[in-house]
């Protein structure tokens, strides 16, 4: 299994341990990554740069696209913005081909055109659905018996659902639940797990983006959470990033850890906690690592 | 089929005026819609329960509520689309982010009083023609969608952000503000785009798509919101922290492929924003020591320059 590698632009600023446990994690699954391919891919805009211009975030990621198929490969991300603004992006090119052929006129300059043939992945679905349970299982060396997660999936790994194949693909739908299971912990559902996590708004109105993390943290804590598990690097930034503030606002302790998608898979691959940085979180992971008797 | 409703009920009149769920055993058909289901209830199980509904046929909006959690008419909702798979109960809940009046039954004052807000009439310039206002069928297409919507509240009821803020002028009236700025008719397109520049207005939604995602009349008022903040940049609204925001984004992918994250909030917020620029310390400091600052000198990807070409060239089509 070989995918042209889309880090995302967090992976490799804010976020550098989601890049480290995703390297270390695919090696392990055989998931091998081609991470030249798209090296000179711009960002995919991230639903800001469309607030200005939607055409022109559609060129960019047609752009993407088509050094994609120049590699002949399959296109993973680990961002789900970026899997959303991709998703719909995509959407968009290929409903109309009048749209994608003057598309295409702008790329043409650089050698490029993009026929239309992608899909783009997120690392969580290629676990549930490329590689498999089975096989996915089958590699687990370390079972995280009892530990008590919490999904957050966010915004734009669940919507639109339309542009994001859940039809065609229902388990889409649990496929963060389906990997806590896997790994041997137990699912800690709650309302919030499919809401915003306050992040797009943080520069603009702070107040509602930490009200946001105080609410989703705190209810997952009291519901019996030890971590948080998310597969997007945006909501790990405000999650964590800005759970003191949101302690401070809702005047309680919450002390959530939020863990990367592929640092919870690291933890069952036997990956040293230290490899994937673990302890390069503001909510510390250590108590964490303590009750599941692996040395940070 | 045998199903399982789990309702959640509240009676402000009853002498323990708390919410609970109330389970109803039915027997119902295959074809059979929550809405029928609830009606069945009332009519033969539990004449209490109250719940509003009128057309049954998705066009006048008044049965909206939360099914298994998401907002939808419950007169458009098959029971076997939303039958948990493990045999649990359906749970069925008044729509959110307004204020319980008893069972399903909510109050939409707020709902009304932020719809009123935006002055959803048209309100042209100029002298009154003789006869009709003509508007050219290209100008009038986009706005098919939005004039779709029946006021049922789902898109409210799943907000994010009027889970947090009451100030927020929320996806309806947005969307419907949308159907007066974007009609060619309308002469008041500049004190609206100031208004809904202001606190409350466009820049507040996260553009997390709840309510894109649970339209039942396909709307898309997040995607008007979209359009909305481009009008209000172009008609020369840039001293918001949303603007800023969206411009230094663009600048950053245009002059070097990809996010300057280190940059960003400091131009979101404006440089001279003392207050502001305080406030990012503790930050700062936190996420130094954890090591997640990122590069300091945010280098250019491999041929930015044809990123760059690029820019130039969709810009200049605008």
């Amino acid at each position: 299994m070989k995918y042209a590698f889309y880090p995302g632009c967090v992976s490799r600023g804010a976020c550098p341990e989601l890049y480290s446990a995703t390297i270390e994690v695919c090696q392990i699954l055989g998931i091998e990554l081609d991470e030249d391919a798209l090296k000179g891919a711009s960002c995919t805009g991230a639903g800001v740069l469309q607030e200005k211009n939607e055409r022109l975030g559609d060129t960019l990621n047609a752009r993407t696209f088509a050094m994609v198929e120049k590699s002949g490969l399959p296109l993973m991300t680990i961002c789900s913005t970026c899997q959303g603004v991709m998703a719909q992006a995509n959407q968009r090119l290929l409903k109309d081909p009048e749209y994608l052929a003057s598309i295409n006129e702008d790329l043409r300059e650089e050698g490029l055109e993009y026929k239309g043939t992608v899909e783009p992945k997120h690392l969580l679905w290629i676990i549930t659905e490329d590689l498999g349970m089975d096989i996915f299982e089958s590699k687990i060396v370390r079972k995280l018996d009892g530990l008590k997660l919490a999904p957050f999936y966010g915004c734009y790994i669940v919507r639109p659902s339309e542009a994001l194949g859940f039809k065609e693909n229902p388990d889409r739908k649990q496929a963060l639940e389906l990997v806590i299971e896997a790994v041997g912990g137990e699912v800690v559902d709650f309302p919030g797990k499919t809401l915003c996590c306050g992040f797009p708004i943080l520069t603009i109105n702070p107040e509602n983006s930490v009200k946001m993390v105080a609410n989703h943290t705190s209810d997952a804590k009291d519901r019996g959470a030890d971590a948080m598990v998310t597969p997007c690097p945006l909501c790990h930034l405000n999650l964590d990033g800005y759970q003191p503030n949101a302690s401070s606002m809702a005047k309680r302790e919450i002390d959530l850890p939020i863990i990367h998608l592929p640092q919870l898979v690291g933890l069952a691959l036997g990956i040293e906690p230290g490899k994937m940085r673990l302890n390069k979180h503001i909510v510390s992971t250590k108590k964490l690592l303590t009750e599941l008797a692996v040395s940070p | 089929m045998q199903v399982k409703i789990n309702v959640r009920r509240y009676d402000p009149e009853s002498t323990d005026a708390v919410a609970h769920f109330q389970e109803y055993q039915m027997d119902m058909d295959d074809a059979s819609t929550i809405l029928d289901a609830l009606i069945q209830i009332r009519e033969d199980v539990d004449g209490t329960l109250s719940l509003r509904c009128s057309c049954r046929s998705a066009i006048c909006g008044s049965c909206a509520m939360r099914v298994n959690g998401e907002a939808g008419l419950a007169c458009n909702t098959k029971i076997i689309d939303v039958l948990p798979k493990d045999g649990s109960a359906i749970t069925v809940e008044p729509v959110g982010n307004l204020p319980v009046i008893k069972d399903l039954v909510v109050d939409f004052q707020p709902f009304w009083k932020n719809v009123k807000a935006v002055e959803p009439w048209l309100q042209p310039e100029g002298e009154e023609p003789e006869t009709e206002y003509l508007a050219p069928d290209e100008d009038m297409l986009h706005l098919a969608g939005v004039v779709s919507c029946i006021l049922c509240g789902a898109c409210v009821s799943d907000c994010t952000v009027m889970e947090v803020d009451e100030n927020f002028l929320g996806p309806a009236a947005l969307a419907k503000s949308y159907r007066f700025v974007g009609d060619p008719r309308d002469g008041s397109g500049e004190k609206r785009l100031h208004d809904l520049n202001q606190s409350g207005g466009v820049w507040d939604c996260t553009r997390c798509m709840k309510c894109v995602e649970v339209c039942p009349k396909g709307v898309a008022p997040m995607d008007r919101i979209m359009v909305l903040r481009e009008k209000v940049m172009e008609s020369g609204h840039t001293n918001t922290n949303g603007a800023r925001h969206a411009n230094a984004f663009v600048e950053s992918v245009k002059h070097t492929g990809w996010l300057d994250e280190l940059r960003l909030p400091i131009k979101s917020f404006g440089i001279f924003n003392i207050k502001a620029m305080i406030g990012l310390i503790p930050l700062a400091i936190r996420s130094q020591r954890a090591g997640k600052v990122p590069p300091i000198i945010h280098k250019k990807l491999p041929g930015s320059e044809n990123i760059k070409r690029i820019f130039d060239k969709v810009e200049g089509k605008k």
